[in-house]
């Protein structure tokens, strides 16, 4: 038995290469860590020469580079397990390699994986930590690997951090890079590290709220980040404090989630039934109660109008007193539609009048007139506008000879058009969508009763009538 | 009023990245190369997972939202508008100054940036394009980006955005037409189909430029991606088994991820891993790596009457099941094809069987080496030696010696199966 100290990778690759000219045999030979010390046991070396010359035998390039890979393992007899495998590919079989049930190539694939993966973990746990001297900026690491792996990923590093000054301390080995050079140079103990930088906090933040709380799969943590990494991740300092306060936050999504909204459907019981009428579903419209807005309001006020109506009109929602009477615009928007009509050579009687929501939603006013106090108009909510829409939906499949439809205001337009439009960039034109190819977009003749003075007032009441004008001649 | 939590950079971080968790997509694979020109950061190809949370999913990206006010009401998402959640809104130079501090501390592979819609698409996609584009020219950042694209924003813009990102994604969100036009009415299948070839153009416009000699600058180097919400609605299996083989051969997509929907997270916080939703999710995962990598055509893979996965096995053993007449297969003859239908034998196993055939003849013990899922396996495969258990494979009641016990199916599970799809 000869016993062969090797001090690295290249050291023991040329040393094989001598053994293997020289045909000694696995079982005849030592290889050993040097570790600087002459040891007792170290015979016979000089009788193998170390040979630097290629041989004729020639190894598949797989296996140098695990070989490559083996060296940076901390197993000691890894340099006996590569020489006895390079022996068995020249003598045995130069396939073996390939036969992955083998048992020296399977021990030695295991070795491979446990290098990679602590590579691939160095790279993953390393975590940097700012420190400024004299003014300028450094990064620096403690890092404790399981195998003897900083030369192998420390270019990684350089590549990946190359406009940076950082430095990786290990208890083998630190390294550090000046955005020219990688420098390599002894281990040191955790005590020469930084302990703490300004932003991890943030960062352990960010690891709290990506973590669903509703899923605890703590061994799956564990075999992927194991604990004994723990110590120098910051964010592990508060998985202890996620996992006690996941049960609390699971209760709070849950009290938050709010599941499909209910909306209207749920109140039209067969829709695309060929039975169902407008007058069917007006009376099915007044048991609605999908949103609150039935709570407050009086009455359920349905769509108007002969079924064979050409021209629909679409306004938000009925106001006080279309809520008292329960039907659309008898109020005073009704009246300023009414006057529209008649310069617009339309006759009411024609056509269909109905709104995005179907209930009156206000507020009561704090302040008492003579006649008590009043109900003012609140716009309808996104949500108040969905739930409503299917009413709307089962009108107008009613609505077989409907050749235009008039979006009066922005309720209306974005009930129909989708969010992200302006009215006044959309309004007097018809524009295609999915109900009907000829849309139009108005005022709401609220918006023309509100106008701050009578030349605004008159200039959209014009609008008004020439877009309804528009409307007529589209039909 | 804006609470000190919406204005404060932790606070928004807590609000953005809790709106972020529920995105199934962290790969931060794919980019086989650095940008030219990069000082801080790299893409190498394999993409790096820097943490783990105590749901056992890895932490690779920054994810987050840009902002998670939104104008859409898409009934499957917290953001809709219509929702009560606490709302928050980064600046560019907030989401910059957190990935690249983030990034220098070697917490992070990179940023995956989406967004809630804030007064239209083209702003809101302006506003995301111009986070990548700072990263790279002002900070030149060579790390990982990957930007969700907003709906209906305009196509030069998306192009823009691909210059800047490794990956772009853009949500299918439901399986077919009629399942959007019930629960996100302001998305439209058309619009979608036509952003996603819009980038599939200008990725092979690139390639081809670069096989002819020219040096294009960099378009999506990673590809695109998109998600799927699954069990929203009541479309079954296969149609979202078509719809998502139509996206990998029509827009080449490297990935579609499905993101089952729960409406009611009381079950799944009662019965961890039990709830269907996530069985299925783990199911068309499965099902998924079938369709690339295991030669199965999409109308073969669901077996069910009902067009629905078999939620209690894994769809190939459910389709060996059904095709008896294929096995036995013999491990020792048969072709790659062939093999890639065994039950418990993964695309890797195939690969080194078939290495391994040329030097000598597999037996049991060899299979068991490799660690194929032999309890599955055994009543399909002929070996070298004998193989007693494959008498069982005319046995009526073989279903039930093999589909494994119930287990519980947890989060990881399907993160894994998103991941690496072993079967």
């Amino acid at each position: 038995m000869r016993t062969i100290p090797i001090d690295d990778f290249d050291d023991w690759r040329s040393v094989a290469r001598g053994l293997i000219a020289s045909n000694a045999p696995p079982a005849e030979i030592q290889l050993v860590e040097n570790d600087g010390q002459q040891s007792l046991f170290a015979t016979g070396a000089d009788n193998y020469a170390k040979d630097t010359n290629t041989s004729s035998f020639r190894v598949p390039r797989e296996f140098i580079s695990l070989a490559k890979t083996i060296g940076y393992h901390r197993n000691a007899n890894r340099w006996n397990l590569l020489y006895r495998t390079l022996w068995r590919l020249k003598n045995e079989q130069p396939h073996l390699l390939e036969i992955e049930t083998d048992a020296d190539v399977h021990r030695l694939s295991t070795m491979e994986k446990q290098v990679r993966r602590d590579a691939h973990k160095m790279k993953a746990f390393v975590r940097f930590r700012k420190v400024e001297r004299e003014g300028k900026v450094f990064f620096v690491a403690w890092h404790q690997p399981d195998h003897r792996i900083v030369r192998r990923v420390a270019p990684f590093f350089s590549r990946r951090f190359a406009g940076m000054n950082w430095t990786i301390l290990t208890p083998d080995e630190s390294v550090t890079w000046d955005q020219q050079t990688l420098q390599y140079g002894s281990g040191v103990t955790r005590s020469e590290a930084p302990d703490s930088d300004e932003l991890e906090d943030l960062w352990r933040t960010y690891y709290a709220h990506i973590f669903n709380p509703a899923r605890v799969k703590v061994k799956m943590m564990k075999s992927e980040m194991p604990v004994r990494f723990w110590k120098n991740l910051p964010e592990a300092d508060i998985i202890a404090d996620l996992l006690a306060d996941a049960p609390r936050r699971v209760d709070e999504m849950i009290e938050q989630h709010e599941g499909f909204d209910q909306t209207a459907i749920d109140f039209i019981p067969s829709v695309g039934d060929q039975t169902i009428t407008l007058d069917t579903l007006k009376e099915m419209a007044t048991e609605c109660m999908a949103c609150d807005l039935h709570q407050s309001a009086t009455q359920t006020v349905f769509g108007v109008g002969p079924a064979n109506a050409k021209i629909v009109l679409l306004g938000e929602q009925p106001g006080d007193q279309e809520d008292i009477v329960g039907t659309p615009f008898v109020g005073p928007a009704g009246k300023i539609l009414d006057e529209a009509f008649s310069a617009a050579g339309l006759d009411r009687e024609n056509l269909y009048l109905t709104n995005t929501v179907k209930h009156f939603k206000h507020t009561v006013s704090t302040d008492s007139t003579p006649k008590g106090k009043r109900r003012l108009h609140q716009k309808p909510n996104s949500r108040e506008i969905r739930c409503c829409r299917p009413w709307f939906d089962a009108e107008w499949s009613c609505l077989e000879d409907a050749k235009v439809l008039v979006c009066l205001g922005v309720t209306a337009m974005t009930a129909i058009m989708g969010p992200g439009r302006k009215l006044s960039d959309t309004r007097g034109r018809f524009v295609e969508t999915d109900y009907c190819n000829r849309t139009l977009v108005t005022w709401h003749p609220s918006a023309i009763l509100r106008s701050h003075n009578e030349s605004a007032r008159e200039e959209k009441m014009q609008q008004l009538i020439l877009d309804l004008s528009v409307a007529c001649a589209g039909c | 009023m804006a609470s000190e939590k919406q204005t404060s950079v932790d606070g928004k971080l807590a609000i953005l990245a809790d709106a972020a968790k529920y995105d199934a997509s962290c790969a931060s694979s794919g980019s086989k190369s650095t940008r030219q020109g990069s000082k801080i950061g790299s893409t190498e190809g394999m993409g790096i997972c820097h943490s783990y949370t105590p749901d056992g999913r890895c932490v690779s990206l920054l994810k987050i939202l840009l902002t998670n006010y939104c104008i859409y009401d898409c009934q499957y998402c917290v953001n809709r508008v219509t929702s009560d959640t606490p709302r928050a809104r980064f600046t560019v130079d907030e989401v910059v100054n957190l990935t690249m501090e983030f990034y220098k501390r070697n917490y992070i592979e990179g940023l995956f940036l989406s967004s809630g819609i804030i007064q239209n698409s083209d702003y809101t996609m302006e506003q995301l394009t111009r986070v990548a584009k700072n990263l790279r020219t002002q900070h030149r950042f060579g790390g990982y980006i990957h930007l969700k694209t907003i709906p209906g924003a305009a196509e030069e813009l998306i192009t823009e955005a691909g210059l800047w990102a490794d990956r772009l994604s853009v949500n299918i969100e439901l399986p077919t037409e009629l399942d959007l036009k019930q629960l996100a009415p302001e998305k439209k299948k058309p619009q979608i189909v036509s952003a996603m070839s819009g980038i599939k153009d200008k990725i092979d416009e690139t390639k081809s430029d670069r096989k002819s000699g020219m040096k294009p600058p960099k378009f999506a180097p990673a590809g695109q991606s998109t998600q799927m919400i699954v069990g929203a609605t009541a479309t079954p299996d296969n149609e979202i088994l078509k719809t998502a083989s139509e996206l990998y051969t029509g827009q080449r997509l490297r990935r579609v991820y499905y993101s089952a929907y729960s409406p009611i997270p009381h079950a799944d916080s009662l019965l961890p891993g039990k709830s269907p939703p996530l069985v299925r999710e783990h199911r068309l995962y499965q099902a998924d790596w079938l369709l690339r990598f295991y030669g199965f055509d999409v109308n073969e893979i669901v077996v069910r009457e009902d067009k629905n996965l078999d939620l209690e096995m894994d769809p190939k053993l459910a389709w060996a099941l059904q095709q008896r007449d294929y096995f036995p297969v013999d491990v020792n003859t048969a072709s790659r094809e062939q093999l890639l239908r065994v039950p418990g034998i993964g695309a890797r196993n195939v690969k080194r069987i078939l290495a391994i055939r040329r030097h000598k003849r597999l037996r049991t013990d060899d299979l068991k080496k490799l660690r194929v899922a032999w309890k599955r396996t055994k009543s399909f495969v002929i070996t070298e030696d004998h193989n007693p258990a494959l008498a069982d494979l005319d046995r009526g009641d073989l279903k039930r010696l093999i589909v494994p016990k119930e287990k519980q199916l947890t989060f990881f599970d399907t993160f894994d199966a998103a991941l690496n799809g072993e079967l």
